[in-house]
Formats: structure tokens, C-alpha cells, sequence
């Protein structure tokens, strides 16, 4: 099984998984822990916020606790093409879970899916909100299905802030579609996508498999998966509902965490690190956040020119 | 009109004739919303012709992408 995400629909799914006994679970995620995301995220403690863990790392770390029989591995990286077809082609998953933030990422990972044929669990939630849909490949149509029957451009940032309880009404309705693949009740499958709101008491569901396109680029008849073809993400990009641009650096570099602290503090800079990253200060309400495979979060702007500045100011 | 929307009895204004201007009249145009009328998923491009009908039964989903 495979987690895509380690915010609060990952840590969510994980616990219950895990908790579970599922044999092996592999969970990747680029972002560290914060104070913030300690009000939703399980997993997490106020240690990880203070020590700013990769969220894999300190995810790995917890569910190793609540039940060290299941192999975890944990992915400290940008869940892109590239690296989700590499998990899908080493450990061919039974599925994957959907936990991201966007869906960008999202129809990379429907392409992945339906290439390697392994279903995937979307989740998704905003305020009091959530909904959730499995797709099969061979038995349902695709997200990229899904999404042409609707008018584009409505998708932007959810910034509303999410309450718990739809967290878990989200991962409650993931968690039971894949105990029913894993076991192979494939009659049990729900086959809707379904949404609630649990401060409006609303429910609906709607059910997917007339939706089908027989011309669709990711299940149709001759797919070309073209989330896959080129790397669509860009190389610096604004974090969903956050005051952050992720700059990946054009070739991937290793870091000595150490070396890279110290060039910091030499330049008088108030830079702490852990070993997976180094976070520096850098005045003005801006941060930057360097990950060991030179990938960086400059915090504080939503401006990516100028967080490209900063980022060859001081790695260039 | 009155309409079952999401297992409710809704009634609607009589400008409310299609499902283009039912997702107007819920402030839904700009969101990503899936709309089935009568276990019917209407695509995009009959919004504007699917005729409303007293009692029609209305599913309407609309994506999120947070998480
Ligand atoms: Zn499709």
C-alpha cells in the first residue's frame, strides 16, 4: 500500500492502516512538520513541530510504535511522474491512497494508477467538507474522466482550514475501499463518488461508471497518459493555501546537511538543522527550508521570482 | 418548483429552469461541481438545455482539492 501525502488524510489513513496490519506501508511527502498542522495531522507531536521532521521521517517514526509489525517506508521527496512510477514499478502497491493537497498531483497519480493498473483512493477535504471516490482501473472510469464533464477553472486554493471530524469521515471512507480491494470484495465497492458536510448534515452521492470517455488519454482505448510524458510540475511552484514557493533545483543535488548549516551560520545567518534539513532566517518574515536533495521551500512570499532570488542568492 | 437536492426538499424560484440556473442560484458556477438529475450525470455542455422538471431528484457534488 501506498500513501501519497502525509498531511491529515495521510497520517489519518496510515494510523488506521497500520493499525490494521497491512503488510507494508510506503508513504512520500516533501513538507516538514509545523505547529499548525498539529490540530489535524495524528500523527504528529509537538516534538516534530519543534524539530521541524520531514513528515515521512516522523510519520514513519510513530507508526513504528503503534505497531512495529508492518514495514514502513518512509519517501522524503516531491511526489512527481517520475518518482510515483518508480514505486509503482518496484513495489507494485495493491493501491494507492490519495492525501495530497492538489490536483496536479493528483492526475499524475491517476495516470501512474491506470498505466501500472492498480486502483486509487481519491480523498479530499475543505472546512467541514469532504468527498471520496476509488477508481479501478478495468472496472471504473478515470479522475481525468470525472473532471470532463465539468467546466474547468474552479480550482483554486482551499484556504478555509479543515475541521477534524471531516478528516476522519474522509479517511474512514478511504480506509474501507481498500480493506474491501485487499480482501478482493470487489462487490462490496462502493462505485459513487460521495460528499458530505458534517456541519451542514449534508450527503451525496453520484454514481461514476456512465461518466466513461472511450477517447479518454488515461483509460480510454489507446491511453497516452500524459500527465506522465513530460514533467508538468514546474520547477518553482506556490504551495496550496500557504505563503510558500517550493523551488526543485534543475538537477538533483546531495547535500551534506552539516556543511550546508554551517555555510549558513558563517554568513551570521540563525540556522538550525536536523538530518534530512536545514532552516534558516532569513529577517523579513521570510524563511528558506533546504531538503538534502538540494529541493528548498522559501517561506514568507507567493512570489516566485523573488523566491528564486532568494534561493540563488544563497545556493546558486 | 420543488426539487429533491442531496436527499432534501429544496423548493426553487420559477427563474430556476435548467441546471445552468440551478448552479447559478446556488452561487456553484465557479465551483467544480458534478450535477445528476434523476441518476443521470449531465455533462457540461448540457447544462444549459437540461430542463428542470417539479420533483426531479438532484445529486450535486462539487471537487475539493485540500487534504
Ligand atoms: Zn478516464
Amino acid at each position: 500500500m501506498v500513501i501519497v501525502g502525509a498531511g491529515a488524510l495521510g497520517a489519518g489513513n496510515a494510523e488506521a492502516l497500520v493499525r490494521a496490519g497491512i503488510g507494508k506501508l510506503t508513504i512520500i511527502d516533501r513538507d516538514y512538520v509545523e505547529w499548525s498542522n498539529l490540530q489535524r495531522q495524528q500523527l504528529y507531536s509537538e516534538a516534530d513541530a519543534i524539530a521541524r521532521l520531514p513528515k515521512a521521517i516522523a510519520a514513519k517514526r510513530r507508526l513504528e510504535q503503534i505497531n512495529s509489525e508492518v514495514e514502513i517506508e518512509a519517501i522524503v521527496g516531491d511526489a512527481g511522474p517520475e518518482e510515483l512510477e518508480a514505486i509503482a514499478a518496484e513495489q507494485r502497491p495493491d493501491v494507492w491512497i490519495d492525501a495530497t493537497d492538489n490536483f496536479d498531483t493528483r492526475l499524475v497519480l491517476n495516470d501512474v494508477a491506470y498505466k501500472y493498473r492498480i486502483p486509487w483512493i481519491y480523498g479530499a477535504c475543505v472546512g467541514s467538507y469532504g468527498l471520496s471516490c476509488a477508481f479501478i482501473p478495468g472496472r471504473t472510469p478515470c479522475l481525468y474522466c470525472l473532471l470532463e464533464t465539468v467546466p474547468q477553472g474552479g480550482l483554486t486554493c482551499d484556504t478555509a482550514g479543515i475541521i477534524g471530524p471531516a478528516v476522519q469521515m474522509v479517511v474512514s471512507y478511504q480506509v474501507a475501499e481498500a480493506l474491501k480491494m485487499l480482501v478482493e470484495d470487489w462487490a462490496a465497492l462502493r462505485g459513487k463518488l460521495v460528499s458530505f458536510d458534517l456541519w451542514t448534515n449534508e450527503y451525496a452521492a453520484v454514481r461514476i461508471d456512465a461518466v466513461k470517455k472511450e477517447d479518454c488519454p488515461t483509460c480510454g482505448r489507446h491511453p497516452s497518459y500524459p500527465f506522465l510524458s513530460y514533467d508538468q510540475r514546474t520547477k518553482a511552484a506556490v504551495l496550496c493555501g500557504r505563503d510558500s514557493v517550493q523551488i526543485r533545483p534543475p538537477v538533483q543535488r546531495e547535500y551534506e546537511i552539516d556543511e550546508l548549516a554551517e555555510m549558513f551560520r558563517r554568513q551570521g545567518l540563525q540556522t538550525e538543522a536536523n538530518p534530512y534539513l536545514v532552516a534558516v532566517s532569513l529577517g523579513g518574515g521570510k524563511r528558506l527550508v533546504v531538503f538534502a536533495d538540494g529541493r528548498a521551500l522559501v517561506h514568507g512570499t507567493k512570489d516566485v521570482h523573488e523566491a528564486k532570488t532568494i534561493y540563488y542568492r544563497y545556493l546558486g | 418548483m420543488t426539487l429533491t437536492i442531496n436527499g432534501e426538499t429544496v423548493t426553487v424560484p420559477d427563474e430556476v429552469k435548467t441546471v445552468s440556473d440551478l448552479l447559478s442560484y446556488f452561487q456553484l458556477t465557479n465551483k467544480l461541481a458534478i450535477v445528476e438529475v434523476n441518476v443521470r450525470i449531465i455533462e457540461k455542455h448540457e447544462y444549459g438545455t437540461t430542463a428542470l422538471a417539479d420533483g426531479d431528484r438532484i445529486e450535486i457534488v462539487h471537487f475539493v482539492g485540500g487534504g
